[in-house]
């Protein structure tokens, strides 16, 4: 991993009309963008970065589309400034491949094989937290999960194939919940 | 190659390996979609100089518009242009409308709003931000009318409010359409049933809200007068016309394409097209590309919405459940315009009326009511959970009222195997499947004995539990006819006859070997290329991966018919059926090309494993890129009179789907799939939460295609429903402002509400459809609402309130709702210990979202004294709240200048305030009203000053309006601070009657509540 | 939906902070999280011209629990107090509610005195500042005050401090020995604002109950145990709490469910205070 960019801590005013430059570790590699005081950072990655992957779905923090991790921890692009990020490390759904070797993460191959993805435009968000999230708790009950998960809304899937796919990469039982009269199962 | 030409193979030999076909295959779409590098609407570059579009929209439910003065928009630094109504007049024109009705719907609102969202002006500019900061600097001026806000206001039911109109006075009356029909023979039937049962329902507004909202890239080419626009728009392709004739050019004119990635539709994005329109008058107007991208509040706010519907509905019945005939009454809310392909919503189950059940007697009266709400449109079950939401509802009641077991009247009703293919009272064919098999298949594998155990075991604990069943036909692959039901069978005949449902496919060979298909299905994400392979590679004995499936359409290149598109779960029997006989016709022509080459006869050809060879010498081949390779470099050797083996496109239409009779008889849909659904609830007695214990969805929807899919379609579909039951509605207040304008407020469930259901098939292949399939991903919109609230109905038989187990509420069944039928009367607010000071807030008026509340104070002053006070206009700056300017302009009307606001929220509004009704020194009405960038806000006070002891009691009673975004936004906390506000306002005037002040609350809160809520009096 | 122009300013003491705030005067705003005041930049209900950001100061972010209470600078995140390992012993209601926050992701960012400065009436944090008998302490460039928490909020957004003020920590008394502590909360998703959400203590000789959600501001009431235990009247005594709660009708509940919630939910919770001293 690459040296932050060592800042003073104390940056004079950034006016507001000025586009400034702002310096992130993007997925382990320095870039520097410039932005108003006012550009989101999701705005900043997708169309001043070019980092399309993390997609924009409310703009209030609610949908959890936008999902980074800065410094590691998942956070919403959508309600942080670029300007707030300067400095800092960011990670997005590009650099899980990235990071593998270029090839998919166990998670991404499990939500592959679960079908826990259709439109697909709430997964990058999800994959950031989710690898977050396991980092913390590698072995959470499915309880947990659709607590952590509650963060995030799809609309495609029930969330039934996503619960799946990280039950199954976490080991355990296949991510099938059993049948029963008390319980919803799989046919 | 042309449409018509056709290649006989005789045989379908087997491939060597497993068909892929029938398969739980991964899909080839997720690696892009996992990695990011999925190319969706917003992703994709453009053109220099593009300019920004952000839409100014109207904070008002009904009103017309005066004046629009964007002079100082114009001068934010980056903008562009401000474009209006003006222009629309200029470029464009009204949107072509289903019904015959003067009703003129265009891009921009020309001289009224109908909707609070609707599009008034369009700012461009060099970025999306500065183009916002222009909007704030947009002054509109409107006269508010009183809004419709229901169907049984906009039927005239009950009074309507002063200076109330219909909404498109030309039409005269806000029920725009009523047609009446009449199946067999209603009317005997009912005199000779031994009784009837009826049920009157009302299903609420709400939507499917695709993650990723709109997307529109328009550019014009004036040199040929064409435009050329990227959007997220998914069909169906008989509104590309629609947009056309708004552009005022032929199809040819408009060029649209559709990105590679959609993020997700159901039905929503077809609601995008207006918005083509109005970014390609933007991109004319303004003489540079433009891009809008939808922001959610607008989304939520005025995309689309499906329609609400009420519902009443009688089944004449015999003693053991048996339903003779139906009478129904349907009036379908279409919002404030009907916007293309409505009344499709209403229309589309018109075959299917009777649901899975052989009911031959039918009359039925659709009317279709306009509303100031959002356009209503596509969206996923259309149609359906309406229907079978009375329906199904009205199936349970018949059990209830006959005390029969709810299934077996289900049973008792079922269409017979024996009676496939079987034809309903109104036209429909339902083309295959075993219902009472189906049903008792789900019943065993899903368990419903050991249900009906813990039903029992839990309410003997004294727990509320109920099972609910449903049973509806999933109706898939639309005819493009039915809409047309709407109109009388002599407006048909001048029309000319609409019918057909016409999938389009292209497969080619490259010379290499390759297999490309490209279809015209717009897909949002339910896998179609994964499924495209499956078909195309069994089909030509290929492996799933020497197949590329491109989705992405271009109208200036790709076939495409009106019927192209993503809708009415045509994927599967249509699209993937187009696919497989284009591939199998191609698959024919390169028999014939290398037959002479194997020594056989090009019916004995066999493609299988990568190889091409001769039925009776397997080892005698060639490999499938040779021939494909032949086909592009040895066009010579090619057998006299036949065409290149290079494309073939395929346009396939379900034989069955013929134009409305002219007795009304519509098949309005290729196949129709069965669902049969149970599910456990129960409902929380000390919270009133209702909670899905068990849900069993059992399908028949033909052959799968992949099951894996299939799966998918259902759990998502199901996800959809469970919102649509107990969480989401688009909620509008009395005055008619939106509440829902953000995911906080319109209730999309997350991993913690959605159960996993118990999902189980059987497959009965449609004999209509090239592979069998039938449609899968909207059944559970149409079945699981209301088998929902049959067993929330079950649950609250154990409910005893004097006398009568009470019925379940209106969708969604919220907790608070439930909780009002199962907890006993409110126990009573105790006097006040004496001593005790009246609270200074007024109180809220119970019932109805209106902003209403009244109070009174004693003021240490006589009615003469604060009479003149209420007169003074400088008084009368010093009370309004945020006041920073009074100016008289006639007689007791002022102008004001007002910052209103609450906490950091705040607005500058002016205000327009008058003193009426002046009964001196006794009574008063205070009005105010005004815009600002946060909406809009008005409000009525009535006064009253009586004589007492020590001075005056003033007496006041309040109706407020709030509308635009504050509203959308702000819902939950209007009432508080709008209470409060009302409060400080009076404790100001007791205060300059000389009494105490009653709170130490700084001043500068009143300036911002009421610049937050525009209550500028 | 994207803000409107501001300067933004990242101080490096808090001190730099409090001058630019009583310079900046009305038209400054700080943020910490964000996670309250972002979504209204982003719908333009707030404009500030200058936004002063707080995250990263080091003054602000001490967590600490000494003398009786236990200090929560402006710069903690709400993630960083739920996985205190300690936080159960210290302030039980604040372990019971904080699940109820938000979601994973906003905790991770959000802070506990942004959410009470920005006093929204269903919040979770501000009703258990003043269930807990919490305390604010709000600073300005020339002075420091502590306000209780009971005294703190005005209504919706609303509260005492000033234009020029931050707050700058929040305390919560750390439980007694011998007392008992539930909170309990009814939304219509997880994670979503209260309906109505009610946090009990029994302590000593006392028992309180804090609703949030009915009426316009956090609001706490108590009554003295009899015989150790809840009163014999308590029906009456929710019921009459409730009614001066009032509530309001939105799209979402009744004010008349929200007051049943008080009565029963409150009940409730008491109960489980009472009954889990220690």
């Amino acid at each position: 991993m690459p040296p932050l960019t060592s800042r003073p801590p104390t940056t004079p005013v950034l006016a507001a009309e000025t586009r400034h430059a702002v310096s992130v570790v993007l997925n382990g590699t320095p870039r520097t963008g410039h932005a108003h005081p006012r550009l989101l950072l999701s705005d900043f990655l997708r169309h001043e970065l070019g980092a399309h992957g993390t997609r924009v779905g409310c703009e209030h923090g609610v949908c959890g589309a936008c999902t980074v991790r800065l410094d590691g921890v998942a956070v919403r692009a959508c309600l942080t400034l670029a300007v707030q990020a300067d400095g800092r490390r960011i990670d997005t759904v590009e650099g899980l491949a990235a990071a593998n070797q270029g090839r998919m993460t166990a998670l991404q191959e499990a939500f592959r094989r679960h079908h826990a993805l259709q439109c697909g435009f709430c997964t990058a968000g999800i994959l950031m937290s989710l690898t977050d999230y396991l980092g913390r708790n590698p072995k959470p009950t499915e309880e947990e999960l659709r607590d952590m998960l509650s963060g995030h809304l799809c609309r495609c899937t029930g969330y039934a194939g996503i619960v799946r796919a990280v039950m199954d990469v976490t080991g355990q039982a296949g991510g099938v919940p059993a049948r029963g009269p008390a319980e919803g199962g799989h046919v | 190659m042309t449409a018509t030409q056709t290649v006989e193979v005789k045989g379908d030999p087997a491939p060597l390996a497993a068909p892929l076909v029938g398969r739980a295959m991964p899909r080839v779409e997720d690696a892009a979609l996992l990695t990011g590098v999925a190319r969706y609407a917003d992703d994709l570059p453009v053109k220099p100089g593009t300019l920004h579009a952000a839409i100014l929209r109207s904070p008002h439910a009904h009103a017309e518009l005066l004046d629009i003065d964007f002079a100082a928009a114009l001068a934010v630094p980056g903008v562009a242009a401000v474009v209006t109504g003006a222009d629309a007049k200029r470029h464009a024109s009204a949107f072509l409308v289903g019904v015959r009705a003067p009703m003129e719907h265009w891009c921009l609102a020309i001289d009224r709003v109908r909707h609070v969202g609707e599009p008034v002006a369009v700012v461009l500019a060099d970025s999306r931000y500065q183009a916002e900061d222009a909007l704030d600097r947009i002054e509109v001026r409107y006269r508010p009318l009183p809004p419709v806000t229901s169907i049984a206001q906009a039927l005239g039911e009950g009074a309507l409010a002063e200076g109330s109109e219909p909404l498109h006075p030309a039409v005269g009356s806000n029920l725009v359409n009523s047609r009446s029909f009449r199946y067999g023979d209603p009317e005997a039937a009912f005199a000779r049933a031994t009784r009837t049962v009826s049920i009157e329902v009302e299903y609420p507004r709400n939507s499917c809200t695709p993650m990723e909202c709109f997307v529109v890239l328009a550019d014009y080419d004036a040199a040929e007068d064409a435009y050329e626009v990227l959007s997220n728009f998914s069909g169906p392709f008989a509104v590309h016309p629609v947009m056309a004739r708004a552009l005022n050019v032929p199809g040819s004119r408009l060029r649209l394409k559709t990105p590679p990635h959609s993020g997700g539709s159901f039905g929503n994005k077809q609601a995008v097209f207006p918005y083509v329109v109005l970014m390609g008058l933007c991109a004319r107007v303004a003489g540079r590309p433009v891009k809008w991208v939808e922001d959610r509040l607008e989304h939520l706010m005025a995309a689309t919405s499906a329609t609400a519907r009420r519902m009443r509905i009688e089944a004449a019945v015999e003693p053991d459940g048996r339903v003779l005939a139906l009478r129904m009454e349907q009036t379908e809310d279409c919002g404030a315009y009907l916007r293309a392909p409505e009344p499709a919503s209403l229309y589309r189950n018109h075959g299917n009326l009777t649901g899975a059940y052989d009911i031959a007697h039918l009359a039925v009266t659709n009317r279709i009511v306009v509303t100031n709400k959002t356009p209503t449109g596509l969206n996923r079950g259309f149609g359906g959970g309406q229907l079978y939401y009375g329906l199904e509802r009205l199936m349970n009641r018949v059990a209830a009222e006959l005390g029969l077991d709810p299934l077996d009247v289900i049973r008792r009703n079922l269409v017979a195997a024996e009676a496939m293919p079987y034809r309903t009272a109104s036209g429909g064919t339902l083309d295959s499947g075993d219902y009472r098999a189906t049903l008792e298949q789900a019943v065993r594998d899903g368990g419903l004995e050991a249900l009906k155990a813990r039903r029992d075991a839990l309410r003997a604990e004294g727990r509320l539990y109920g099972i609910g069943y449903a049973a509806v036909v999933e109706p898939s692959i639309s005819n493009m006819g039915y809409i047309t039901t709407v109109l009388t069978a002599e407006e048909r005949r001048k029309a000319g006859p609409k019918n057909g449902a016409q999938a389009t496919a292209s497969v080619a060979v490259d010379p290499t070997g390759g297999v490309s298909v490209t279809v015209a299905s717009a897909p949002q994400g339910q896998g179609h290329r994964t499924v495209l392979a499956q078909v195309v590679a069994d089909v030509f004995g290929l492996r799933f991966e020497d197949i590329r499936v491109n989705t992405d359409l271009d109208t200036g290149k790709d076939a495409w018919s009106i019927a192209s598109g993503n809708y009415s779960s045509r994927f599967a029997g249509a699209v993937a059926g187009a696919a497989q006989v284009a591939a199998t016709r191609l698959r024919g022509r390169m028999a014939a090309l290398v037959a002479g080459l194997l020594n056989c006869r090009a019916a004995d050809v066999r493609f299988a494993g990568g190889r091409v060879f001769s039925d009776a010498n397997p080892d005698n081949g060639l490999s499938f890129s040779r021939v494909a390779a032949a086909g592009h470099w040895a066009p010579g050797t090619l057998p006299d009179g036949q065409e290149a083996a290079l494309r073939e496109t395929a346009f396939w239409t379900p034989e069955p789907l013929k134009a409305p009779t002219d007795a009304d008889h519509i098949n309005s849909s290729a196949c129709y799939g069965f669902i049969f659904d149970f599910c456990g609830v129960e409902i929380d007695r000390t919270t009133g939460a209702p909670r899905i214990d068990r849900y069993v969805t059992m399908h028949d929807a033909g052959r799968l295609l992949n099951p894996l899919l299939v799966e998918g379609q259902i759990l998502g579909g199901f996800a959809h429903a469970v919102g649509t039951a107990l969480f989401e509605e688009y909620a509008y207040g009395d005055d008619g402002r939106f509440l829902s304008g953000t995911f906080a407020d319109y209730l999309v469930p997350t991993a913690c509400e959605v159960p996993v259901p118990v999902i189980l098939h059987r497959e009965s292949p449609s004999p209509v459809t090239p592979l069998g399939a039938k449609g899968v991903g909207e059944g559970n919109c149409m079945s699981t609402p209301v088998c929902l609230a049959n067993a929330v109905a079950d649950a609250l038989s154990g409910v005893a309130v004097g006398g009568l187990p009470p019925l379940p509420p209106s969708l969604p069944l919220t907790p608070a709702k439930l909780a009002a039928l199962i907890h006993p009367p409110e126990p009573p607010r105790p006097a006040p210990a004496t001593g005790a000071s009246a609270s200074p807030m007024p109180a809220a008026v119970p019932g109805g979202r209106g902003l209403t509340g009244e109070g009174s104070r004693e003021v240490p002053a006589t009615p003469e004294q604060v009479w003149a006070i209420l007169l003074d206009p400088k008084e009368l700056a010093a009370l309004l709240p945020g006041c920073e300017a009074l100016e008289l302009v006639g007689p007791n009307a002022y102008r004001a200048e007002v910052v209103v606001g609450i906490g950091p929220v705040r607005g500058r509004y002016t205000a327009e305030v008058a003193l009426s009704d002046l009964d001196p020194p006794n009574a008063l009405t205070l009005t105010g009203s005004g815009t600002s960038a946060l909406g809009s806000g008005s409000g009525t006070g009535h006064v009253t000053l009586e004589p007492t002891a020590t001075g005056t009691r003033v007496t006041y009673r309040y109706g407020a309006s709030v509308g635009g975004k504050v509203a959308a936004v702000g819902g939950r906390m209007l009432d508080s601070a709008s209470r409060l506000l009302i409060g400080q306002f009076f404790e100001k005037l007791v205060a300059r009657a000389g009494g105490p002040a009653a709170s130490a609350r700084p001043p500068s809160l009143l300036v911002r509540l009421l610049r937050l809520l525009g209550l500028t009096r | 939906m994207k803000p409107a122009s501001f300067d933004y300013l990242r101080p490096a003491t808090v001190a730099d902070a409090l001058a630019a705030l009583a310079a900046g005067g009305d038209d400054a705003r700080v943020i910490a999280g964000g996670q309250s005041l972002m979504p209204m930049l982003n719908m333009r209900l707030v404009q500030p011209r200058l936004l002063i950001d707080l995250g990263r100061l080091e003054e602000l972010r001490s967590l600490r629990a000494e003398d009786g209470w236990l200090t929560v600078g402006a710069a903690v995140t709400q993630a960083e107090v739920l996985a205190r390992p300690t936080l159960a012993r210290e302030v039980p209601l604040l372990a019971a509610a904080l699940p109820w926050v938000g979601h994973v992701q906003t905790r991770n960012r959000g802070t506990l005195c942004g959410s009470v400065a920005h006093a929204d009436p269903s919040a979770e944090t501000p009703l258990c500042l003043v269930a807990s008998g919490g305390e604010v302490v709000l600073r300005n460039a020339k002075r420091r005050r502590t306000v209780p928490a009971a005294d703190f909020f005005l209504g919706p957004l609303t509260t005492v401090k000033a234009a020029d003020e931050i707050v700058e920590s929040v305390r919560f008394p750390l439980a007694r020995p011998g007392s008992g502590h539930a909170f309990r909360e009814v939304s219509m998703r997880h994670g979503d604002f209260a309906i109505t959400a009610c946090a009990a203590t029994v302590d000593g000789e006392r028992a309180s109950l804090a609703v949030g959600g009915v009426a316009d501001r956090p609001t706490l009431r108590s009554w003295p145990l009899t015989a150790g235990g809840l009163p014999p009247d308590l029906d009456d005594a929710l019921n009459a709490f409730a009614w001066d709660l009032g509530g309001d009708d939105d799209q979402h509940a009744t004010a008349r469910y929200r007051r049943d919630l008080v009565r029963r939910i409150g009940r409730t919770v008491l109960e489980e205070a009472l009954s889990c001293r220690r």
